[in-house]
């Protein structure tokens, strides 16, 4: 094993900060992209329902 | 053959084809990147040189692979929209540039926060830095023009041709640490001398590099059915499916 305890894994050697900062910022970064592309999806479907009834309007 | 292929680039038909294939490669994402995780943090050995602080590793250069991956990708998909012309093509250079810019971006960050404590400075202005940076512009001047132009068409005509030509940037960025003098280092793997790091380290790294690359696929569906959707609300198919 190579962490004695969590406070040693967390600590990263004292690069804690540099590596979790990094690694937060791929997460978060992801996330928000996916959060996104659902979004666009449900306006995407949105649309076509608009169209829909814009059409059957007429 | 030739005229499957062309079967499956009509939007309807990709638009259910990508809607089955995005959810594997999530799925698979996930699985390589919780192995490449528990691989880097908990088998990888410490480095000799830089202590813990080079687990950075396991995130930056797969983000750096996949930006420049990305980019020829997306060159890839409009050189066969000039030469084929067909729809398809736009809607996936389209598809995947947001994801490249994340990359591109996350790469930038990352290469930050490992440079800080290493070489002391968050940037230098050296060949490889600078012409990752212009890659985040490329990304970024490539969507700005995209939906800045009303005519989807158009605006896959006018992308792609960014798209092509910026992908002269990618070989400078991959071989900026080779012709010029850099304060980045060399290439850790290469094809030719193979491998300069650990066992260990050298698979967490692949594996993150394959969780992202199987991410990359899985967004790029994912978006293009909401592309797809956008250029083809007027059609009947579209209207059914959203029915």
């Amino acid at each position: 094993m190579i962490w004695a305890s969590w406070n040693d894994f967390w600590a990263m050697g004292g690069y804690g900060l540099y590596v979790w900062g990094s690694y937060a910022v791929v997460a978060l970064g992801m996330l928000v992209e996916v959060w996104a592309a659902a979004q666009r999806h449900r306006q995407a479907l949105q649309q076509v329902h608009e169209q829909l009834e814009e059409e059957t309007d007429l | 053959m030739t005229l499957k292929l062309f079967h499956w680039a009509a939007p309807q038909t990709f638009y259910h084809l990508a809607g089955k294939l995005w959810k594997p490669f999530a799925v698979l994402a996930a699985a390589l990147a919780a192995v490449g995780l528990y691989m880097g943090f908990f088998v990888a050995p410490t480095d000799f040189q830089q202590g813990e602080g080079y687990r950075i590793i396991f995130v930056h250069v797969p983000a750096s692979w996949m930006s420049m991956v990305i980019y020829l990708a997306m060159a890839f998909w409009a050189f066969l929209g000039f030469t084929f012309n067909t729809r398809l093509s736009g809607m996936m250079t389209q598809a995947l540039a947001p994801t490249g810019a994340l990359f591109t971006f996350l790469s930038l960050w990352t290469g930050a926060l490992w440079g800080k404590p290493m070489w002391g400075t968050w940037w230098v202005w050296d060949a490889r830095l600078t012409s990752e940076l212009i890659l985040f512009f490329l990304y970024m001047g490539y969507i700005a023009l995209t939906s800045a132009i009303e005519d989807p068409r158009r605006a896959d005509k006018a992308g792609g041709l960014l798209a092509l030509v910026g992908a002269v940037n990618v070989p400078i960025i991959y071989f900026s640490v080779t012709w010029w003098n850099t304060l980045h280092q060399g290439a850790s793997v290469s094809v030719t001398k193979g491998s300069s790091m650990a066992q260990t380290m050298l698979w967490a790294m692949l594996l993150m590099a394959l969780a992202f690359w199987a991410y990359t696929i899985a967004m790029a569906l994912y978006r293009v059915r909401s592309i797809i959707l956008e250029r083809e609300r007027h059609t009947r198919w579209a209207q059914e499916l959203a029915a």
